[in-house]
């Protein structure tokens, strides 16, 4: 299972990537792989906005179906439509496809979330 | 490869004709241009002899409770007789329009009205409708009214809906429905509603709780006078899940356990065929406090005729164009009448009897997480295999198709790991789970010795293992010409 | 009669291998406060043999549709049945299955609801179909839901011309509180094409119209509400006539988002009722928030064609509280007699089927207004309509007393059907009764 650095995660198995006052979010490594074959991502509209914890999208298997939830608020700027077309991509590269971008509106939300050590020892924790 | 039957399609063949008209020529027709069809529907054109063989062929393909054993867990697969088919195919049954004028339907009628009888004294409840035309149907509408009865008394801060962790889907997803947020109760240690963690959820905003009984493990809720005191006494209403009744029929009724509301499938404990996935039928009982939230209409009975009544005010309205899967209650009628006073608790006796005997003869070999005297049913779990062999409870289960069993429920309850949920029903000789026991252990060793091999299953049946992951992500829904 | 097979002796083994003494410690779980301990009083079990003559008995006290030329239709309709659908759904592997679960053991059933699906999605011009619902009324009802769920808004347009129970069961369906009911006049015998307009708006989710409506009559105006409705972001649902569909423009080529409708005049009988099969077609845009089961095709690990249960994260056993809607079964065995029956019809036997209602009901029309007799609505129809008459009871009663199964009652008419199965010359007894109460 792969957890990479310099990102931000959340205790349902998102990440966050920061850019100025952009937050990129998708789903780990460990969410895909515990969803199985993804089948169909339901992305969010663009300019809505979005609280901490918010479902943003919703994100199905052949057998499961999650809800994906904004780690971060904000506002949407922009959604990875390319997920439509391909949702296996998600569980191909979950690092490498964000789910949507979002404007940050509270920065210091960032620390409430894990880093890759914690969450690494979270995951070890779940899986226990 | 099969064929559809539109690639059978011959243009021109053809062997239905009506009868020749004998209308004159020059009737003015009314419908205006621009409301015609223009293009045909693409429909097959074939002659009946290949039609027949086209659907005796997929009959073929098909495997029901008369090909074989068909444990399937929390469906109830029991036989269905042969009687009751010939009953509802009766042209005094089939044959009557729903709004034929009330004289004329007297026979149907009497006999809605019998059936709803016997099921208020099977499950101890004051008064039933017949109007659900399934279980997850009769789920809504008990919801509707436990939602109905708390808003007639002005009590609408009751939104929440409380469902132990065992549930069926269908009990939060009809929670939902009527806009109910759900509450999930834990199972305790022993696999039933942890009685301390219902109690702290109780609260004026609770509308009720939905409960199976036996639960999906197949276990009797044994504090259930406790938990309907708890509910009760905080003001909300107790649901029973049918699904499970087939335990208990005859042996104990969900109206003395203190419940409010309860839905029987007929489908499942009272013999009526499942079709391949319906038509079924979920009748809805309820205590006298409730009786005028029913649905409408509900039939009467004044000396010796029977009629319709719509004069309900405080019914929660129709859920049915028209009064419910009447085909499908003549058939429960029929086996609840060739069974009588005494053969629905054997049925119940029996029920569990073959549980039990299943139970204890896989106990050996696989995992029973909740191993103790079970209902009509119990869980066993393919953990053991899938951590020492790697295979698995759907391995397992098309194993099972390559030695000619239905397989079991499989993945279901969630609270237990590779379950495997195995309800032999009444209906079943100790020869079949003699057998069906056998094809378990075989598949156990082989577990052991070839994996792969099971990995591979099914290898007799018409096809393997299709590739459900391509089919949802490129959703293929309807035949098209040419692709 | 009982239907459990082991033997007294065999039990007493089973019981000696659980280790248990008596059936009754088999049940030592039950509290003995909530034990029945007494026999249900029900009656005694009964022979086949007496089964056979009690049923028969209760079925002589009905008058079957079959015996009587029957004018009745609203929603139930006496088409006729080849014998071909009844021989078939017999075959005990169809009957007696499950929901196919195990696709390697259902492949027969996937295939034949595959076939449904194509059926319906092609009579109704339709993208996608699924696997088909209770009846009718619950398939609106759903529709309504879904609308409401797809666009976040709330209102649904509800015509008095669709059919009353339909209308009911919308309402009841809309005590979850997620969906708030308009009603729209129809005093015309159409949905008032002014006041449907004038009622859309933002939070309008869809337009509900039935075509043919409950009247018998065709909804004239839909292009115009269907501009509308789309006009304002909202859906257009039909409810419609399968039978209709062999010559009516179907409601794909309206513009049409979801068509529903009852599916028993494919080849189910009335049954007093039910058990019937409401079917639901939709646009593709919608296919991953349609209702029910749907079957798809795709390959196994040979390679070979095969059929699935497909798109269930949308269905409750996985989405649990957040689905949409609780539906588990389909109507299978009825969608199976479906598409039989339209197999053995064929595209021209429908067409011709549908022709021949039409036909029949034009003649009456023009029969009954020979003997004096007016419609009550002056609507182009399709195979039902509505006759002006005074006391619609008494004609009834004088109807039934001729041995015919007269229409449905409105006030101050009498809603008649014509199938197929109607002959001029039961048309011709039908207008001389009414006629000569016309005249009375």
């Amino acid at each position: 299972m792969e957890i990479r650095e310099n990102l931000y995660y959340s205790e349902d198995h998102e990440w966050v990537r920061v850019e100025g006052d952009l937050a990129y979010v998708g789903i780990t490594d460990y969410a895909q792989h515990h969803l199985g074959d993804i089948v169909f991502v339901e992305l969010p509209e663009i300019d809505s906005e979005y609280a901490a914890g918010d479902t943003i999208g919703v994100i199905e298997s052949v057998k499961a179906v999650a809800d994906m939830h904004t780690p971060v608020s904000g506002t949407v700027v922009e959604v990875n439509e390319a997920l439509e077309q391909a949702p296996e991509s998600l569980n191909k590269d979950p690092y490498g496809r964000h789910i949507a971008i979002l404007r940050l509106s509270d920065p210091e939300e960032l620390g409430n979330l894990m880093n890759a050590e914690q969450y690494t020892a979270f995951c070890e924790q779940a899986e226990e | 490869m099969s064929k559809l039957i539109f690639e059978k399609s011959v243009k021109g063949a053809r062997s239905f004709t009506l009868p020749g008209s004998d209308l004159p020529d020059r009737v003015p027709e009314e419908i205006p241009a621009d409301f015609l069809r223009e293009e045909d529907p693409l429909l097959p054109e074939v002659g009946e002899v290949e039609a027949v063989r086209h659907y005796t062929e997929l009959s073929r393909k098909s495997y029901g409770v008369d090909s074989g054993f068909y444990p399937l867990g929390s469906c109830t697969m029991k036989y269905n007789p042969k009687i009751n088919e010939w009953a509802a195919r009766l042209p005094g049954f089939a044959g009557l329009h729903p709004y034929q004028p009330e004289e004329t339907v007297q026979g149907a009628l009497e006999l809605m009205y019998e059936l709803q009888r016997m099921l208020c004294e099977i499950t101890g409840m004051d008064a039933f409708t017949l109007q659900p035309a399934a279980g997850a149907h009769g789920e809504m509408t008990g919801a509707m009214i436990i939602k109905a009865y708390h808003n007639s008394r002005g009590d609408t801060k009751r939104t929440k809906m409380i469902v132990p962790d065992s549930a069926h889907g269908t009990n939060p997803a009809t929670a939902n429905m009527l806009g109910y947020k759900v509450i999930e109760v834990k199972s305790d240690e022993r696999g039933l509603v942890d009685v301390e963690d219902l109690r702290s959820l109780m609260s004026d905003e609770i509308a009720g709780l939905m409960l199976t009984n036996p639960n999906t493990l197949g276990l009797f809720e044994e504090n259930i006078r406790e938990i309907a005191e708890i509910v009760h006494a905080a003001g909300g209403l107790l649901y029973y899940d049918g699904a499970n009744a087939n335990a208990i029929i005859g042996i104990a009724r969900p109206g003395d356990m203190g419940f409010d509301v309860c839905h029987l499938n007929l489908h499942k404990t009272f013999a009526t065929p499942h079709g391949g996935g319906g038509p079924g039928s979920g009748p809805i009982g309820v205590k006298g406090f409730l009786v005028d939230f029913l649905p409408v209409p509900v039939i009467e009975k004044s000396g010796e005729r029977y009629r319709l009544s719509y004069d309900r005010p405080r019914s929660i309205g129709k859920i049915h164009a028209f009064y419910g899967n009447f085909g499908v209650m003549v058939k429960a009628y029929a086996y609840i009448k060739a069974l009588g006073n005494t053969g629905l608790k054997e049925v119940a006796c029996n029920a569990v009897l073959n549980a039990n005997y299943l139970r204890t003869m896989l106990a050996g070999s696989y995992d029973i997480p909740y191993n103790r005297l079970c209902k009509h049913e119990f869980v066993a779990s393919a953990r053991k295999q899938k951590k020492e062999t790697g295979v698995t409870a759907l391995d397992v289960a098309k194993g099972l198709i390559d030695r000619g069993f239905h397989p079991p429920t499989v993945y279901f309850p969630l609270i237990v790991e590779e379950a495997l949920m195995i309800e032999p029903t009444e209906t079943e000789t100790r020869e079949r789970l003699d057998a069906f026991v056998e094809a378990l252990l075989e598949i156990d060793r082989e577990a052991r010795e070839n994996p792969e091999r099971l990995k591979e299953a099914p290898h007799k049946a018409v096809i393997r293992r299709p590739d459900e992951t391509a089919a949802a992500r490129n959703p293929v829904l309807k035949w098209e010409p040419g692709k | 009669m009982n239907y459990v097979p082991n033997p007294p002796w065999v039990v007493r083994e089973m019981l000696d291998t659980i280790g248990i003494k008596s059936m009754e410690d088999l049940f030592a779980d039950i509290p003995e406060a909530v034990k029945l301990n007494r026999e249900l009083n029900l009656p005694r079990p009964e022979s086949e043999m007496e089964l056979r003559r009690d049923l028969a008995a209760l079925a002589a006290r009905n008058l079957a549709a079959d015996d009587r030329p029957c004018f009745l239709g609203a929603g139930a309709y006496d088409h006729y049945i080849p014998a071909v659908v009844e021989h078939l759904l017999l075959r005990s592997e169809f009957y007696t299955a499950y929901t196919p679960y195990q696709p390697e053991l259902s492949q027969g059933i996937l295939q034949s609801i595959f076939e449904y699906q194509t059926m319906i999605a092609n009579l109704t011009g339709m993208d996608l179909a699924n696997a088909s619902m209770y009846d009718g009324g619950s398939a609106l009802a759903e529709a309504c839901a879904l609308a409401c769920d797809t666009t976040r808004r709330r209102k649904i347009l509800l015509p008095e011309t669709v059919h009353p129970a339909y209308r009911q069961v919308i309402q009841t369906y809309a005590m979850g509180g997620k969906m708030e009911i308009v009603p729209v006049p129809g005093d015309e015998g159409i949905a008032d094409p002014e006041a449907v307009t004038s009622r859309i708006d933002k939070q309008t989710a869809a337009v509900v119209i039935q075509h043919p409506n409950f009247y018998g009559n065709l909804e004239t105006e839909l292009r115009r509400i269907e501009q509308a409705v789309h006009g304002a972001g909202g859906l257009l649902i039909m409810a419609v006539d399968p039978i209709s569909l062999g010559l009516l423009k179907p409601p794909g080529e309206w513009g049409a988002d979801i068509a529903v409708g009852e599916g028993q005049p494919l080849g189910n009988p009335l049954s007093f009722g039910g058990p019937y099969l409401g079917f639901f077609a939709a646009t593709e845009k919608l296919m991953r928030r349609v209702p029910g089961r749907l079957v798809g095709e795709t390959v196994d690990r040979d390679g070979n064609r095969a059929f699935v249960l497909t798109l269930q994260a949308r269905e409750q056993h996985i989405r649990r509280e957040k689905a949409g809607s609780n539906i588990c079964s389909n109507e299978a065995l009825c969608a199976l007699a479906a598409t039989i029956y339209l197999t053995v019809v064929g595209k021209e036997g429908l067409k011709e089927i549908a022709r021949r209602c039409h036909g029949l009901a034009c003649y009456a029309r023009q029969q009954l207004e020979k003997a004096g007799l007016k419609l009550k609505y002056r609507k182009p129809f399709f195979k039902e309509f509505a006759v002006a008459i005074g006391d619609p009871q008494a004609a009834n009663a004088a109807l039934l007393k001729e041995g015919i199964i007269g229409g449905y009652e409105l006030e101050g008419a009498l809603l008649l059907a014509f199938t197929e199965k109607r002959t001029r010359a039961e048309i011709d007894r039908l207008v001389s009764v009414l006629g000569g109460i016309a005249h009375e």
